[in-house]
């Protein structure tokens, strides 16, 4: 039935949504749009948890909801852990017999900004993938703590201008590299661990039904363009992330049992990264002549990585 | 609905999305659901719009770009068709009009008072295959 759903976008846009409108998120947020395809990827019931952040925040606004699906407001640290203590009891109930529809089989996620995975809740997530709850966590990866104001997270790769490390006659901005939350993930062994972006919708539908078919802990990291921290028009969220993917600044690939990595999209052009920084506001001061070098550096950087990735999807380590 | 103050905001409160019981909420459409007033779906964001997208039925070719790639659910599709925007929820972000592949395009922003029908008579009109060769 998932396959029929998903074959093309027609068939896709049945999906009755379980995400409401008048949510508080930003035009042109992409983050909504992520929401709406991972829940819009199964028709089986949710129970869902989201760290503190832009999603939190801005779609439970008392009095008012944006959730068609059980969910939980928490923490800014364990939104995981809310999850994986739902599915702990879900089984108990189940292994007793006193579930109320046994027949159903819901599905746990929990939803995180990249502050709340990458720095803040990074304990609890690697608890919960630990204990190998089967639950699917979900981070919405906008590279900057962007509910609280820009401040910078260690999702925000060099050169950008965040709040806490602006750009300016001293500085170039942030001076730490991005950190490689796949590998550590994946470290963990978790039987999949994908890198999604929303304007590939195909790729991320049908690796977060591929998360949901399985058991264990899943990881799914997926870049959410962010009109307002990154400086760009609102129209413009597709295009950036189109930008993004076809540079293979942000490369799509999946890991299954923790090693064996397959590439999920090849880019027919590739574009030079210096066009994916050029769109954006919190790049703008790359562009000129004693930051130039920097984005020679990002490009042998985006190289190395894309390089390396194919090196270890023909390993078949 | 009470409305509490943050004073008198209980920890552990529930908010009900859904009159009465609701317990297949993916096969039963929007306009079939009994949402209470705390769903955010009864709550308006109109007024963020500086311009709204409108859309032109005529050169619609039903590819769902628009559908999917809306951040606040507000491009209505039923029946694989798309049939309008829901214009409660649309915060005027004008995704729809750059992902639409039609030329002319189908969804065009316009001034949030413009009239739709004038806004539908002055709509780009499809190129002509001799001007094309020309």
């Amino acid at each position: 039935m998932f396959q029929a759903k998903t074959k093309n976008l027609k068939n896709f846009s049945t999906s009755a949504e379980r995400f409401e409108g008048a949510n508080l998120l930003c035009p042109g947020c992409a983050h909504s749009i992520i929401v709406r395809e991972v829940l819009n990827a199964t028709n089986d019931n949710l129970i869902l948890a989201a760290s503190t952040g832009c999603l939190e925040v801005c779609t439970a606004v008392y009095p008012h909801t944006s959730w068609d699906a059980s969910w939980i407001h928490i923490g800014f640290e364990n939104g995981s852990s809310a999850v994986a203590g739902a599915e702990a009891m879900y089984k108990a109930l189940k292994n007793k017999g006193r579930l109320k529809q046994p027949d159903r089989t819901p599905k746990f996620v929990a939803f995180g900004g990249d502050g709340a995975t990458y720095d803040i809740g990074f304990q609890w997530i690697s608890g919960c993938f630990e204990r190998g709850h089967d639950m699917m966590y979900v981070c919405l990866d906008n590279e900057v703590y962007a509910n609280t104001g820009g401040q910078r997270s260690s999702s925000t790769p060099i050169g950008a201008s965040a709040t806490t490390t602006p750009a300016g006659r001293i500085s170039y901005g942030e001076k730490q590299n991005k950190k490689d939350i796949m590998a550590i993930m994946a470290a963990h062994g978790a039987p999949y661990v994908a890198q999604v972006a929303p304007n590939k919708w195909k790729d991320m539908v049908a690796k977060i039904q591929k998360g949901f078919a399985t058991e264990g802990p899943v990881f799914i990291n997926a870049m959410s363009a962010c009109t307002t921290e990154w400086k760009f028009a609102p129209e413009d969220t597709i295009a950036i992330s189109d930008l993004a993917t076809d540079s293979l600044v942000f490369p799509l690939y999946e890991i299954i049992d923790g090693t064996k990595l397959n590439i999920t999209y090849r880019p027919k052009n590739v574009i030079p990264v210096r066009d994916y920084l050029g769109a954006q506001g919190r790049f703008k001061h790359l562009f000129t002549k004693q930051n130039e070098y920097l984005i020679d550096e990002w490009q042998a950087r985006v190289d190395a990585k894309w390089e390396q990735l194919q090196r270890r999807e023909e390993a078949c380590l | 609905m009470v409305e509490n103050g943050w004073d008198t905001f209980e920890i552990g409160t529930i908010l009900r999305p859904f009159e009465g019981p609701a317990s297949d909420v993916a096969n039963i459409l929007p306009e079939d659901r009994s949402y209470t007033k705390s769903n955010s779906f009864s709550v308006s964001v109109a007024d963020w719009r500086i311009e709204k997208p409108l859309f032109n039925k005529e050169h619609c070719i039903d590819c769902q770009f628009c559908w999917i790639y809306c951040p606040d659910m507000s491009i209505i599709s039923r029946d694989k068709k798309m049939i309008g925007i829901d214009y409660d929820h649309c915060k005027g972000c004008g995704i729809c009009v750059e992902v639409c592949p039609t030329t002319p395009k189908s969804l065009l922003m316009f001034p949030e008072q413009k009239d739709e029908e004038a806004a539908l008579s002055e709509w780009p009109k499809k190129e002509k295959k001799e001007a094309k060769e020309n």
